[in-house]
């Protein structure tokens, strides 16, 4: 053997494993990835929904296209659903009903491709928050983070024209407002539309354009993006909790086989049999209760898919008027006038744009104000990031105000208030809500540190009540193991630093803003305990189990 | 800072200032131990998980079953009932469902009490040494060098020049999604236009039947298309643009402006449907206020103001539709709407 330099299988899995590798080599690929260590917690668990709800999609899709007819031609319904017999519709709503009724369990199929999106975009959502309120985007991480908004915004799209496929009323009604964005862009924008809907609306072009866009460009970018998540994850190996015996430079975890490939694997088929159970029982996007598209009818009360839905409130918090000022602004060239519809371009751009701006900036925007250029591969506690956990939260309440709003007439109607009043205190909200989320959040934050110094430096409660001779009570306090003081003491604190002189001596304006920041992120920042500062306190107590301040002072 | 730490915050460490040093940190006391779980003591309980993980499996392959029992007996070919339909779609659900979750559940349970939960620890590496950063860096100079890119600027800007030109064919290439086959300003034009014309009458919608002015009470609310929609070339487009709200409520109620004096016929006042936000249809009227609310994103028009908007997010008036009566006594148009109907767009002036 020594000579020959041939592997003698001598097993089964040996002979088998012998014939694939020295064909493809794959032996490297099971020692790289057959005990690679991935470090486990419940939130991990997010990005794992959303890879599978894809899955889900990538299969009940296929199934769909089999029988739905992307085609605006108008044909009469004559299908198993009764109260449309008779009625005219274009193919695809037609063929969407056909599913629906006629084919045995493509109602089910159906669902279960709704429910999916829903739950694709909602994971996505959950994930993006868990990696930014933990840190993970952090060197070596930014470009992955990009990759993951990215995807995120892959996901409203193919939502987005997923929707609109069955050329239904209510779908129809978001294409309406769709067209109506559009043309509110300046210059461009009556051209987009034409050419979006292939003439004036709503045309007979632009279902079948939507259909190559959401079973083919769409998944394709989506499958791209996901390799390219997937092999940074890989290169970067995954980021862990702090904690006893968690380093920045080494993974503790299971390995991928057996047990972390059980857990995963296993978990596909948990996700898979939640939409199913989902999908069976609750009903979504019933069409033949809307109808076919029709200019004329609206129902009221219609709600968008829950992710579009913060574009949606913006566009009705947005006021046309604010007193006499319209903000339809009419600008007379020298051609004639133009309209500039602010009115609609403002929220339908605007709040978007900031929040996925500050989002792709945001590990940028974190290392030049803390001047922290590190590999981080550790994640922060949120409470121990307080100014990143308050950023977080102010632009979730950014985003869950004008969420809200594209609900505000049902918030009218199920609390009996006004409608109107409901549009006032949301567009109060839209500007102060962030601002309080900030405030309250970083104080939460600092009180949590607070209270973990306080664990650390006089122990837990016991929930031990002692009296004292004296006819005192108080409560026993026992001291933290080692393993528990490490975590709450291991964090990395991020400190002021004041505006640096270049290597001139001279302080730049970048600098100085940058110093600013700074200091309102860190100006307010609690310590972790030192040794030194728990053998001080253990002095001051003489028995340390025991907080007995109070008690001491009076009997002094 | 409260009043649980120990003295001023100065002097407690609590507020720690920039030049504290970190090195006064505890040190990390390594993994906790490994506490045993119950199976990897006792057979007896291992073997009741190994019993479980089976059961868990056994209602998959009975979920199986369920759904092909949901699948041929609950369903059929040919018509079934809406009922029908809803049992064998809950059945095909909850089929999948333990199909599916008994085997997520089933391995999972597997992997969390019989494999091992021993915590196993790997080094990270470098994602790449600095001498590979290096060697990568001088094969691209090398690759640059050797084309000559940088000694002959002629070729370089030439190929500059060429790449950034090709694509621009390809953009023009979507010139033609626009299937209309009619220039911009024709179309522009055509924008601005409905079906609506002189003499043109008024009919309810989707019926079609013509609206007399006597029908129109004190009040009450038509939804209207013009006469001969459903000949138009392209209904649809022509039904976006064309359909008009039909309210009537006292003259005196109203504040007309000038010009539009003759536009109403006793107090009936015709509206375009078409919000003047981004184009939904605006279905509500609410009879006491006279007002008119959009649905979608409930801009509010008052009726008694020419439709003008008094909430939401609307930039400008609903268009009116001048009306008058025929010999026979319907609703007709004068003429089309006087500005575009729908939302606002840059040519519209």
């Amino acid at each position: 053997m020594a000579t020959t330099n041939e592997y003698t299988p001598s097993t089964t899995t040996g002979r088998l494993a012998n014939f694939v590798d020295s064909r493809v080599g794959a032996s490297g690929m099971v020692k790289e990835f057959g005990r690679k260590i991935f470090p486990d917690h419940w939130s991990f668990m997010f990005g794992e929904v959303a890879l599978y709800t894809f899955v889900l999609l990538l299969l009940s899709g296929t199934f769909l296209t089999f029988f739905f007819d992307p085609s605006m031609t108008h044909v009469t319904y004559n299908g198993s659903y009764v109260p449309l017999k008779g009625i005219g519709m274009s193919a695809a709503m037609a063929s969407t009903m056909d599913i629906s009724f006629d084919v045995r369990g493509g109602l089910f199929m159906r669902q279960v491709h709704h429910w999916s999106a829903l739950l694709f975009v909602a994971s996505l959502s959950v994930h993006m928050l868990r990696v930014f309120f933990t840190g993970a985007f952090r060197r070596p991480r930014e470009l992955n983070w990009v990759v993951g908004g990215v995807l995120l915004i892959m996901g409203l799209a193919a939502g987005f024209t997923g929707y609109s496929l069955p050329d239904d009323l209510l779908s129809g009604n978001g294409l309406r407002i769709i067209d109506g964005v559009m043309k509110a862009l300046p210059i461009v924008g009556t051209y987009l539309s034409m050419f979006f809907f292939g003439g004036e609306f709503p045309g007979v072009h632009v279902i079948p354009r939507l259909y190559s866009l959401h079973i083919m460009i769409v998944p394709a970018v989506i499958i791209l993006l996901l390799v390219i998540h997937l092999f940074m994850v890989v290169t970067h190996k995954h980021t862990q909790y702090p904690g006893p015996g968690r380093t920045n430079d080494n993974v503790v975890g299971f390995p991928v086989g057996p047990v972390y490939a059980a857990k995963a694997g296993g978990f596909f088929f948990i996700v898979f049999g939640i939409v199913a159970f989902i999908s069976g029982l609750f009903q979504i996007n019933p069409i033949w209760n809307y109808g076919p598209y029709d200019p004329s009818p609206v129902s009221a009360g219609t709600q968008p898919d829950w992710y579009i839905g913060f574009v949606d409130g913006a566009l009705r918090l947005m006021p046309g008027y604010l007193g006499n000022f319209s903000f339809e602004w009419i600008i007379p060239f020298p051609w004639g006038d133009n309209t500039l519809v602010l009115s609609v371009l403002l929220p339908a751009l605007v709040p978007a744009g900031v929040l996925f701006m500050v989002m792709f900036a945001w590990p940028w925007i974190e290392r030049w104000v803390t001047k922290d250029n590190r590999e981080h591969h550790l994640l922060d506690r949120p409470r121990n990031a307080p100014f990143r956990t308050a950023m977080g939260a102010a632009g979730v309440v950014f985003y869950c105000v004008m969420w809200a709003a594209a609900s505000s007439d049902l918030i009218a109607t199920h609390f009996h208030v006004a409608l109107n009043d409901v549009t006032y205190w949301l567009r109060i909200l839209f500007f102060l809500g962030p601002i309080f989320a900030f405030w309250i959040t970083r104080r939460i934050c600092l009180s949590l540190q607070r209270k973990d110094r306080e664990i650390v430096l006089h122990g837990r409660e016991a929930g031990i009540i002692q009296m004292s001779p004296e006819g005192g009570f108080s409560e026993k306090h026992e001291e933290v193991d080692v393993y528990k003081r490490f975590l709450l003491t291991s964090y990395n604190d991020n400190k002021y630093i004041p505006a640096q002189p270049d290597a001139a001596g001279h302080v730049s304006g970048s600098e100085k803003r940058r110093a600013a920041l700074s200091k309102f992120f860190f100006e307010d920042r609690v310590a972790p305990v030192t040794p030194s500062e728990l053998e001080a306190a253990h002095a001051a107590h003489g028995h340390h189990e025991v907080e007995g301040e109070k008690q001491d002072s009076i009997e002094k | 800072m409260g009043d649980h730490s120990h003295g001023s915050p100065e002097e407690s460490g609590t507020v720690a200032k920039a030049d504290d040093v970190a090195q006064d940190r505890f040190p990390d006391p390594g993994l906790p131990p490994h506490r045993p779980r119950l199976a990897d003591r006792d057979p007896r309980a291992a073997k009741r998980h190994e019993r479980q993980v089976a059961l868990l499996f056994t209602i998959s392959i009975i979920g199986t079953l369920f759904f092909f029992v949901a699948y041929f007996v609950l369903g059929h070919l040919g018509e079934m009932t809406f009922a029908e339909l809803r049992v064998q779609n809950a059945a095909l659900g909850l089929g999948t469902a333990f199909a599916m979750l008994g085997i997520g559940v089933g391995i999972v349970h597997w992997a969390k009490t019989l494999m091992p939960d021993h915590e196993l620890v790997e080094q990270r590496h470098e994602i790449s040494s600095e001498k590979d950063r290096q060697d990568a860096v001088d094969i691209i100079d090398t690759v640059i060098e050797e084309t000559g890119i940088k000694r002959r600027p002629l070729i370089r800007n030439t190929l500059i020049g060429a790449i950034a030109l090709a694509p621009i064919p390809a953009i023009f290439m979507f010139r033609d999604l626009d299937r209309t086959g009619k220039t911009a300003h024709q179309m522009i034009e055509q924008m601005r236009h409905t079906l609506w014309d002189t003499g043109v009458r008024l009919t309810r919608d989707p019926s079609g039947t013509p609206i007399k002015a006597s029908d129109v009470q004190l009040g009450s609310a038509f939804h209207v298309i013009p006469e001969g929609l459903e000949n138009a070339e392209n209904m649809l487009n022509e039904k976006a643009k064309a359909v008009v709200l039909l309210m009537r409520m006292d003259p005196q109620e109203m504040n007309i402006s000038a010009g539009r004096e003759d536009w109403h016929v006793d107090g009936i006042v015709a509206y375009s449907k078409i919000c003047t936000h981004v184009g939904c249809p605006i279905a509500l009227y609410e009879q006491h206020t006279h007002h008119l609310l959009c649905p979608c994103h409930q801009s509010t028009f008052d009726l008694a103001n020419e439709c003008k908007v008094i909430f939401g997010p609307a930039g400008h008036a609903l268009p009116q539709l001048p009306i008058t009566v025929d010999a026979d006594g319907y609703l007709v148009a004068q003429s089309d709407f006087h500005e575009p109907v729908g939302p606002s767009y840059w040519e519209r002036g």
